[in-house]
Protein backbone atom coordinates (compact mmCIF):
# COMPACT_ATOMS: atom_id res chain seq x y z
CA UNK A 1 0.00 0.00 0.00
CA UNK A 2 1.18 3.50 -0.77
CA UNK A 3 2.49 5.41 2.23
CA UNK A 4 0.62 8.49 0.99
CA UNK A 5 -2.97 7.38 1.35
CA UNK A 6 -4.15 10.75 2.70
CA UNK A 7 -2.49 12.62 -0.13
CA UNK A 8 -3.93 10.28 -2.73
CA UNK A 9 -7.36 10.68 -1.16
CA UNK A 10 -7.03 14.46 -1.31
CA UNK A 11 -5.95 14.33 -4.95
CA UNK A 12 -9.01 12.22 -5.77
CA UNK A 13 -11.20 14.66 -3.90
CA UNK A 14 -9.72 17.56 -5.88
CA UNK A 15 -10.36 15.80 -9.17
CA UNK A 16 -13.91 14.97 -8.09
CA UNK A 17 -14.65 18.61 -7.23
CA UNK A 18 -13.29 19.90 -10.51
CA UNK A 19 -15.25 17.27 -12.39
CA UNK A 20 -18.42 18.26 -10.58
CA UNK A 21 -17.85 21.90 -11.46
CA UNK A 22 -17.20 21.03 -15.10
CA UNK A 23 -20.33 18.88 -15.12
CA UNK A 24 -22.35 21.72 -13.65
CA UNK A 25 -21.11 24.19 -16.28
CA UNK A 26 -21.81 21.73 -19.07
CA UNK A 27 -25.27 21.05 -17.74
CA UNK A 28 -26.03 24.78 -17.49
CA UNK A 29 -24.92 25.27 -21.09
CA UNK A 30 -27.26 22.54 -22.29
CA UNK A 31 -30.10 23.78 -20.10
CA UNK A 32 -29.79 27.31 -21.51
CA UNK A 33 -30.33 26.31 -25.11
CA UNK A 34 -32.94 23.67 -24.24
CA UNK A 35 -34.86 26.34 -22.30
CA UNK A 36 -34.65 28.66 -25.26
CA UNK A 37 -36.11 25.97 -27.51
CA UNK A 38 -38.83 25.28 -24.94
CA UNK A 39 -39.42 29.02 -24.43
CA UNK A 40 -38.91 28.49 -20.71
CA UNK A 41 -37.99 32.05 -19.66
CA UNK A 42 -38.06 31.25 -15.96
CA UNK A 43 -35.28 28.70 -16.41
CA UNK A 44 -33.17 31.19 -18.39
CA UNK A 45 -33.68 33.75 -15.61
CA UNK A 46 -32.37 31.23 -13.13
CA UNK A 47 -29.30 30.58 -15.25
CA UNK A 48 -28.67 34.32 -15.61
CA UNK A 49 -28.52 34.52 -11.81
CA UNK A 50 -26.10 31.63 -11.27
CA UNK A 51 -22.79 33.41 -11.88
CA UNK A 52 -21.77 33.42 -8.23
CA UNK A 53 -22.11 29.66 -7.94
CA UNK A 54 -19.29 29.00 -10.43
CA UNK A 55 -17.11 31.62 -8.77
CA UNK A 56 -17.59 29.96 -5.39
CA UNK A 57 -16.73 26.56 -6.84
CA UNK A 58 -13.62 28.02 -8.42
CA UNK A 59 -12.42 29.58 -5.16
CA UNK A 60 -12.96 26.33 -3.26
CA UNK A 61 -10.93 24.35 -5.80
CA UNK A 62 -8.16 26.96 -5.95
CA UNK A 63 -7.91 26.88 -2.18
CA UNK A 64 -7.75 23.11 -2.21
CA UNK A 65 -4.89 23.22 -4.74
CA UNK A 66 -2.95 25.78 -2.70
CA UNK A 67 -3.34 23.80 0.52
CA UNK A 68 -2.24 20.63 -1.27
CA UNK A 69 0.87 22.43 -2.50
CA UNK A 70 1.54 23.87 0.95
CA UNK A 71 1.00 20.73 2.96
CA UNK A 72 1.83 17.87 0.63
CA UNK A 73 4.40 19.40 -1.72
CA UNK A 74 3.38 17.38 -4.75
CA UNK A 75 6.07 16.78 -7.35
CA UNK A 76 6.46 15.30 -10.83
CA UNK A 77 3.15 13.95 -12.18
CA UNK A 78 1.30 14.99 -9.00
CA UNK A 79 2.47 18.58 -9.39
CA UNK A 80 1.39 18.58 -13.04
CA UNK A 81 -2.09 17.47 -12.01
CA UNK A 82 -2.41 20.13 -9.29
CA UNK A 83 -1.10 22.94 -11.51
CA UNK A 84 -3.24 21.83 -14.45
CA UNK A 85 -6.25 21.84 -12.12
CA UNK A 86 -5.37 25.33 -10.96
CA UNK A 87 -5.35 26.53 -14.56
CA UNK A 88 -8.31 24.53 -15.86
CA UNK A 89 -10.56 25.69 -13.05
CA UNK A 90 -10.18 29.23 -14.42
CA UNK A 91 -11.12 28.10 -17.93
CA UNK A 92 -14.14 26.26 -16.60
CA UNK A 93 -15.22 29.25 -14.55
CA UNK A 94 -14.86 31.52 -17.59
CA UNK A 95 -17.03 29.15 -19.61
CA UNK A 96 -19.62 29.23 -16.82
CA UNK A 97 -19.52 33.03 -16.90
CA UNK A 98 -20.03 33.08 -20.65
CA UNK A 99 -23.04 30.77 -20.31
CA UNK A 100 -24.50 33.22 -17.80
CA UNK A 101 -23.67 36.14 -20.15
CA UNK A 102 -25.44 34.32 -22.98
CA UNK A 103 -28.47 33.76 -20.75
CA UNK A 104 -28.66 37.53 -20.22
CA UNK A 105 -28.46 38.13 -23.97
CA UNK A 106 -31.17 35.53 -24.61
CA UNK A 107 -33.42 37.41 -22.19
CA UNK A 108 -32.60 40.73 -23.83
CA UNK A 109 -33.49 39.18 -27.18
CA UNK A 110 -36.87 38.17 -25.71
CA UNK A 111 -36.16 34.47 -26.20
CA UNK A 112 -35.97 35.01 -29.97
CA UNK A 113 -35.21 32.12 -32.27
CA UNK A 114 -31.48 32.41 -32.90
CA UNK A 115 -31.63 30.53 -36.19
CA UNK A 116 -33.73 33.31 -37.68
CA UNK A 117 -30.65 35.57 -37.53
CA UNK A 118 -28.06 33.04 -38.66
CA UNK A 119 -28.51 29.49 -39.86
CA UNK A 120 -24.98 28.76 -38.65
CA UNK A 121 -25.72 29.66 -35.05
CA UNK A 122 -27.35 26.36 -34.02
CA UNK A 123 -24.38 24.53 -35.58
CA UNK A 124 -22.01 26.74 -33.63
CA UNK A 125 -23.91 26.11 -30.38
CA UNK A 126 -23.55 22.37 -30.96
CA UNK A 127 -19.89 22.62 -31.98
CA UNK A 128 -18.90 24.63 -28.89
CA UNK A 129 -20.89 22.28 -26.68
CA UNK A 130 -19.14 19.23 -28.16
CA UNK A 131 -15.77 20.90 -27.72
CA UNK A 132 -16.50 21.60 -24.08
CA UNK A 133 -17.73 18.08 -23.50
CA UNK A 134 -14.80 16.46 -25.29
CA UNK A 135 -12.26 18.68 -23.52
CA UNK A 136 -13.64 17.75 -20.12
CA UNK A 137 -13.70 14.06 -21.06
CA UNK A 138 -10.10 14.23 -22.32
CA UNK A 139 -8.91 16.02 -19.19
CA UNK A 140 -10.47 13.63 -16.70
CA UNK A 141 -9.92 10.55 -18.88
CA UNK A 142 -6.23 11.55 -19.12
CA UNK A 143 -6.54 11.04 -22.87
CA UNK A 144 -3.82 12.96 -24.66
CA UNK A 145 -5.03 11.93 -28.14
CA UNK A 146 -8.57 13.13 -27.46
CA UNK A 147 -7.08 16.36 -26.12
CA UNK A 148 -5.22 16.94 -29.38
CA UNK A 149 -8.50 16.49 -31.29
CA UNK A 150 -10.20 19.08 -29.08
CA UNK A 151 -7.36 21.52 -29.66
CA UNK A 152 -7.76 21.11 -33.42
CA UNK A 153 -11.55 21.48 -33.21
CA UNK A 154 -11.24 25.11 -32.18
CA UNK A 155 -10.64 26.08 -35.82
CA UNK A 156 -14.12 24.78 -36.63
CA UNK A 157 -15.73 27.00 -33.98
CA UNK A 158 -13.65 29.99 -35.12
CA UNK A 159 -14.76 29.39 -38.70
CA UNK A 160 -18.40 29.17 -37.61
CA UNK A 161 -18.03 32.49 -35.81
CA UNK A 162 -16.94 34.11 -39.09
CA UNK A 163 -19.91 32.55 -40.85
CA UNK A 164 -22.34 33.82 -38.22
CA UNK A 165 -20.79 37.27 -38.53
CA UNK A 166 -21.23 37.13 -42.31
CA UNK A 167 -24.85 35.97 -41.90
CA UNK A 168 -25.52 38.91 -39.58
CA UNK A 169 -24.01 41.40 -42.02
CA UNK A 170 -26.16 40.00 -44.79
CA UNK A 171 -29.17 40.08 -42.51
CA UNK A 172 -28.51 43.72 -41.62
CA UNK A 173 -28.03 44.76 -45.25
CA UNK A 174 -31.16 42.99 -46.45
CA UNK A 175 -33.47 43.75 -43.59
CA UNK A 176 -31.94 47.07 -42.58
CA UNK A 177 -33.32 46.83 -39.08
CA UNK A 178 -32.81 45.05 -35.75
CA UNK A 179 -29.31 46.48 -35.34
CA UNK A 180 -29.44 46.08 -31.57
CA UNK A 181 -30.48 42.47 -31.84
CA UNK A 182 -27.78 41.78 -34.38
CA UNK A 183 -25.15 43.17 -32.05
CA UNK A 184 -26.49 41.01 -29.23
CA UNK A 185 -26.43 37.96 -31.47
CA UNK A 186 -22.86 38.78 -32.49
CA UNK A 187 -21.91 39.02 -28.83
CA UNK A 188 -23.55 35.70 -28.15
CA UNK A 189 -21.56 34.17 -31.00
CA UNK A 190 -18.42 35.74 -29.58
CA UNK A 191 -19.12 34.07 -26.22
CA UNK A 192 -19.47 30.74 -28.02
CA UNK A 193 -16.21 31.38 -29.76
CA UNK A 194 -14.56 32.17 -26.40
CA UNK A 195 -15.99 28.97 -24.95
CA UNK A 196 -14.24 27.15 -27.80
CA UNK A 197 -10.98 28.88 -26.82
CA UNK A 198 -11.34 27.85 -23.18
CA UNK A 199 -12.15 24.27 -24.20
CA UNK A 200 -9.02 24.34 -26.33
CA UNK A 201 -7.08 25.47 -23.24
CA UNK A 202 -8.46 22.53 -21.28
CA UNK A 203 -7.16 20.29 -24.06
CA UNK A 204 -3.73 21.91 -23.79
CA UNK A 205 -3.70 21.43 -20.02
CA UNK A 206 -4.52 17.76 -20.45
CA UNK A 207 -1.48 17.46 -22.71
CA UNK A 208 0.53 19.31 -20.06
CA UNK A 209 -0.69 16.90 -17.39
CA UNK A 210 0.85 14.03 -19.32
CA UNK A 211 3.97 15.66 -20.71
CA UNK A 212 4.83 18.83 -18.80
CA UNK A 213 4.62 20.66 -22.14
CA UNK A 214 2.38 23.54 -23.10
CA UNK A 215 2.10 24.11 -26.85
CA UNK A 216 5.46 22.37 -27.37
CA UNK A 217 7.27 24.47 -24.76
CA UNK A 218 8.44 22.62 -21.71
CA UNK A 219 6.97 24.12 -18.56
CA UNK A 220 7.90 21.44 -16.06
CA UNK B 1 29.36 20.08 -21.03
CA UNK B 2 30.36 19.60 -17.43
CA UNK B 3 33.78 18.27 -16.54
CA UNK B 4 33.62 15.00 -14.70
CA UNK B 5 35.40 15.11 -11.37
CA UNK B 6 34.77 11.50 -10.47
CA UNK B 7 34.02 8.80 -12.99
CA UNK B 8 32.66 5.54 -11.63
CA UNK B 9 32.86 2.54 -13.93
CA UNK B 10 31.08 -0.76 -13.37
CA UNK B 11 31.40 -0.58 -9.62
CA UNK B 12 30.29 -3.69 -7.74
CA UNK B 13 30.44 -4.01 -3.99
CA UNK B 14 29.82 -7.08 -1.89
CA UNK B 15 29.37 -7.35 1.85
CA UNK B 16 30.32 -11.01 2.06
CA UNK B 17 27.65 -12.66 -0.13
CA UNK B 18 25.46 -9.60 -0.24
CA UNK B 19 25.79 -7.86 -3.58
CA UNK B 20 25.19 -4.32 -2.31
CA UNK B 21 26.15 -2.25 -5.35
CA UNK B 22 25.43 -3.63 -8.79
CA UNK B 23 27.38 -2.39 -11.75
CA UNK B 24 27.16 1.28 -10.91
CA UNK B 25 28.53 3.68 -13.51
CA UNK B 26 28.24 7.42 -13.12
CA UNK B 27 30.06 10.66 -13.92
CA UNK B 28 30.02 13.12 -11.05
CA UNK B 29 30.42 16.61 -12.50
CA UNK B 30 32.95 19.03 -11.09
CA UNK B 31 31.76 21.98 -9.01
CA UNK B 32 28.18 20.84 -8.92
CA UNK B 33 26.07 19.17 -6.28
CA UNK B 34 25.07 15.59 -6.95
CA UNK B 35 22.45 14.02 -4.70
CA UNK B 36 21.94 10.30 -4.07
CA UNK B 37 18.42 9.37 -3.09
CA UNK B 38 16.60 6.11 -2.53
CA UNK B 39 14.89 4.08 0.18
CA UNK B 40 16.83 2.73 3.17
CA UNK B 41 19.16 -0.06 2.23
CA UNK B 42 19.33 0.92 -1.44
CA UNK B 43 23.10 1.36 -1.34
CA UNK B 44 23.35 5.14 -1.59
CA UNK B 45 25.45 5.59 1.57
CA UNK B 46 27.57 2.58 0.70
CA UNK B 47 28.13 4.14 -2.70
CA UNK B 48 29.10 7.50 -1.16
CA UNK B 49 31.65 5.74 1.04
CA UNK B 50 33.26 4.02 -1.93
CA UNK B 51 34.19 7.46 -3.22
CA UNK B 52 36.84 7.95 -0.54
CA UNK B 53 37.38 4.30 0.31
CA UNK B 54 35.66 4.45 3.66
CA UNK B 55 34.46 0.90 3.04
CA UNK B 56 38.06 -0.32 3.15
CA UNK B 57 37.68 -0.33 6.90
CA UNK B 58 35.11 -3.13 6.75
CA UNK B 59 36.67 -6.60 6.49
CA UNK B 60 33.98 -8.42 4.56
CA UNK B 61 33.76 -5.81 1.80
CA UNK B 62 34.91 -6.66 -1.71
CA UNK B 63 34.93 -4.04 -4.42
CA UNK B 64 35.23 -4.44 -8.19
CA UNK B 65 35.31 -1.75 -10.81
CA UNK B 66 36.86 1.67 -10.96
CA UNK B 67 36.43 4.99 -9.21
CA UNK B 68 38.44 7.58 -11.09
CA UNK B 69 39.21 10.85 -9.35
CA UNK B 70 40.68 13.24 -11.90
CA UNK B 71 41.17 10.26 -14.22
CA UNK B 72 43.12 8.22 -11.62
CA UNK B 73 41.65 5.08 -10.11
CA UNK B 74 41.47 5.52 -6.36
CA UNK B 75 41.39 1.73 -5.97
CA UNK B 76 44.68 1.25 -7.81
CA UNK B 77 47.43 -0.39 -5.74
CA UNK B 78 49.63 2.07 -3.92
CA UNK B 79 47.03 4.79 -3.47
CA UNK B 80 47.60 6.55 -0.13
CA UNK B 81 44.17 6.73 1.50
CA UNK B 82 45.26 9.55 3.83
CA UNK B 83 46.11 11.70 0.84
CA UNK B 84 42.96 10.52 -0.91
CA UNK B 85 40.83 11.62 2.03
CA UNK B 86 42.61 14.97 2.05
CA UNK B 87 41.30 15.43 -1.47
CA UNK B 88 37.88 14.00 -0.66
CA UNK B 89 36.52 15.28 2.64
CA UNK B 90 33.51 13.86 4.38
CA UNK B 91 30.73 15.20 6.59
CA UNK B 92 28.52 12.79 8.49
CA UNK B 93 24.95 12.66 9.68
CA UNK B 94 25.74 13.39 13.33
CA UNK B 95 27.93 16.44 13.81
CA UNK B 96 31.09 14.96 15.31
CA UNK B 97 33.42 17.73 16.46
CA UNK B 98 36.47 16.61 18.38
CA UNK B 99 36.33 17.35 22.12
CA UNK B 100 38.68 20.28 21.79
CA UNK B 101 38.47 23.97 21.01
CA UNK B 102 36.81 25.33 17.91
CA UNK B 103 40.19 26.49 16.65
CA UNK B 104 41.87 23.14 17.23
CA UNK B 105 39.07 21.29 15.50
CA UNK B 106 39.72 23.22 12.31
CA UNK B 107 43.52 23.26 12.70
CA UNK B 108 43.61 19.51 13.31
CA UNK B 109 43.80 18.43 9.67
CA UNK B 110 46.34 21.02 8.51
CA UNK B 111 48.55 20.17 11.53
CA UNK B 112 48.45 16.47 10.58
CA UNK B 113 49.51 17.42 7.10
CA UNK B 114 52.52 19.23 8.57
CA UNK B 115 51.54 22.87 8.86
CA UNK B 116 53.10 24.34 12.01
CA UNK B 117 53.22 28.10 11.46
CA UNK B 118 50.80 29.86 13.82
CA UNK B 119 50.16 32.62 11.28
CA UNK B 120 49.45 30.10 8.54
CA UNK B 121 47.14 28.06 10.79
CA UNK B 122 45.29 31.23 11.85
CA UNK B 123 44.77 32.03 8.22
CA UNK B 124 43.51 28.54 7.36
CA UNK B 125 41.17 28.42 10.37
CA UNK B 126 39.59 31.77 9.53
CA UNK B 127 39.27 30.94 5.84
CA UNK B 128 37.70 27.57 6.59
CA UNK B 129 35.28 28.95 9.16
CA UNK B 130 34.27 31.68 6.72
CA UNK B 131 33.91 29.08 3.98
CA UNK B 132 31.54 27.16 6.21
CA UNK B 133 29.59 30.31 7.10
CA UNK B 134 30.32 30.05 10.80
CA UNK B 135 33.18 32.50 11.33
CA UNK B 136 31.02 35.36 12.63
CA UNK B 137 29.43 33.09 15.23
CA UNK B 138 32.74 31.67 16.47
CA UNK B 139 35.34 34.42 16.07
CA UNK B 140 35.07 35.51 19.72
CA UNK B 141 35.13 31.99 21.16
CA UNK B 142 37.84 30.22 19.18
CA UNK B 143 39.43 28.78 22.29
CA UNK B 144 36.15 27.50 23.72
CA UNK B 145 35.11 23.89 23.38
CA UNK B 146 33.41 22.99 20.11
CA UNK B 147 30.97 20.88 22.10
CA UNK B 148 29.35 24.08 23.39
CA UNK B 149 28.06 24.91 19.93
CA UNK B 150 24.53 24.11 18.81
CA UNK B 151 23.95 21.10 16.55
CA UNK B 152 23.71 23.25 13.44
CA UNK B 153 26.84 25.18 14.38
CA UNK B 154 28.68 21.93 15.11
CA UNK B 155 27.78 20.63 11.66
CA UNK B 156 29.07 23.81 10.01
CA UNK B 157 32.21 23.48 12.13
CA UNK B 158 32.62 19.93 10.78
CA UNK B 159 32.29 21.33 7.28
CA UNK B 160 34.94 23.95 8.15
CA UNK B 161 37.15 21.14 9.47
CA UNK B 162 36.71 19.29 6.20
CA UNK B 163 37.52 22.44 4.19
CA UNK B 164 40.68 23.14 6.21
CA UNK B 165 42.70 20.53 4.31
CA UNK B 166 41.59 22.10 1.03
CA UNK B 167 39.80 19.13 -0.51
CA UNK B 168 38.45 19.03 -4.06
CA UNK B 169 35.41 16.99 -3.18
CA UNK B 170 33.05 17.03 -0.22
CA UNK B 171 31.00 13.96 0.55
CA UNK B 172 28.02 14.55 2.80
CA UNK B 173 26.12 11.66 4.31
CA UNK B 174 22.71 12.96 5.38
CA UNK B 175 24.33 16.14 6.69
CA UNK B 176 21.15 17.70 8.03
CA UNK B 177 19.07 14.79 9.23
CA UNK B 178 19.99 15.52 12.86
CA UNK B 179 19.36 19.25 12.54
CA UNK B 180 16.39 21.55 13.04
CA UNK B 181 14.80 23.18 9.95
CA UNK B 182 16.61 26.53 10.22
CA UNK B 183 20.01 24.88 10.68
CA UNK B 184 19.10 22.64 7.76
CA UNK B 185 18.40 25.63 5.54
CA UNK B 186 21.71 27.21 6.59
CA UNK B 187 23.60 24.06 5.61
CA UNK B 188 21.71 23.96 2.32
CA UNK B 189 22.60 27.60 1.61
CA UNK B 190 26.18 26.78 2.47
CA UNK B 191 26.18 23.81 0.10
CA UNK B 192 25.14 25.98 -2.81
CA UNK B 193 27.95 28.42 -1.94
CA UNK B 194 30.46 25.58 -1.65
CA UNK B 195 29.82 24.30 -5.13
CA UNK B 196 31.59 27.25 -6.70
CA UNK B 197 34.83 25.81 -5.32
CA UNK B 198 34.10 22.18 -4.56
CA UNK B 199 32.46 19.14 -6.05
CA UNK B 200 29.77 18.04 -3.63
CA UNK B 201 28.05 14.66 -3.37
CA UNK B 202 25.29 14.31 -0.82
CA UNK B 203 23.20 11.42 0.40
CA UNK B 204 19.83 12.58 1.63
CA UNK B 205 16.58 11.06 2.75
CA UNK B 206 14.95 14.42 2.32
CA UNK B 207 13.77 14.54 -1.25
CA UNK B 208 12.86 18.20 -1.05
CA UNK B 209 16.44 18.83 0.00
CA UNK B 210 17.75 16.97 -3.02
CA UNK B 211 15.36 18.99 -5.18
CA UNK B 212 16.39 22.29 -3.55
CA UNK B 213 20.15 21.97 -3.50
CA UNK B 214 21.37 19.51 -6.09
CA UNK B 215 22.13 19.91 -9.77
CA UNK B 216 22.07 16.19 -10.48
CA UNK B 217 20.26 13.37 -8.78
CA UNK B 218 20.84 9.64 -8.80
CA UNK B 219 18.04 7.37 -7.67
CA UNK B 220 19.22 4.10 -6.13
CA UNK B 221 17.13 1.00 -5.65
CA UNK B 222 18.41 -2.32 -4.28
CA UNK B 223 21.99 -1.53 -5.19
CA UNK B 224 21.32 -0.25 -8.68
CA UNK B 225 21.19 3.23 -10.13
CA UNK B 226 17.73 3.34 -11.64
CA UNK B 227 18.08 6.86 -12.93
CA UNK B 228 20.77 9.53 -12.99
CA UNK B 229 19.88 12.85 -14.53
CA UNK B 230 19.63 16.57 -13.93
CA UNK B 231 17.65 17.27 -10.78
CA UNK B 232 15.18 19.31 -12.86
CA UNK B 233 14.38 16.22 -14.87
CA UNK B 234 14.32 13.75 -12.01
CA UNK B 235 11.88 15.82 -9.98
CA UNK B 236 9.64 17.02 -12.79
CA UNK B 237 9.40 14.10 -15.14
CA UNK B 238 11.57 11.16 -14.25
CA UNK B 239 12.22 8.71 -17.05
CA UNK B 240 11.69 5.59 -14.97
CA UNK B 241 8.37 4.65 -13.42
CA UNK B 242 10.15 3.43 -10.25
CA UNK B 243 11.74 6.86 -9.79
CA UNK B 244 8.37 8.53 -10.26
CA UNK B 245 6.75 6.18 -7.75
CA UNK B 246 9.49 6.79 -5.20
CA UNK B 247 9.69 10.58 -5.42
CA UNK B 248 5.91 10.96 -5.37
CA UNK B 249 5.77 8.76 -2.30
CA UNK B 250 3.99 5.81 -3.89
CA UNK B 251 6.45 3.49 -2.17
CA UNK B 252 9.52 3.63 0.04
Amino acid sequence: MSPRTIFIKEMKELSKNLKEMAGSVEETYERLFASLTDKNEEEVNEIAASEKMFGDMQRAIESQCLFLITKQQPIASDLRVVTATLKVVTDIERIGDHVVDMAELVLRLNMADLASYSGHLPTMIDAAKSMLHDAVEAFFGRDIKAAAIVVAADDVVDELFNKVKQDLLTFLKNEGKDEDECIDILMLAKYLEKIGDHAENIGHWEIFQETGNMKDARLL
Amino acid sequence: MNNSKIIIENLNLYYGDNHALKDVSMDIPEKHITAFIGPSGCGKSTFLKTLNRMNDLIDSVRIEGKVMLDRENIYAPGVDTTLLRKKIGMVFQQPNPFPMSIYDNVAYGPRIHGIKSKARLDEIVEKSLRGAAIFEETKDRMKKSALGLSGGQQQRLCIARALAVEPDVLLMDEPTSALDPISTLKIEELMTELKSNYTVAVVTHNMQQAARVSDFTAFFLVGEVVEFNSTDNVFSRPADKRTEDYITGRFG
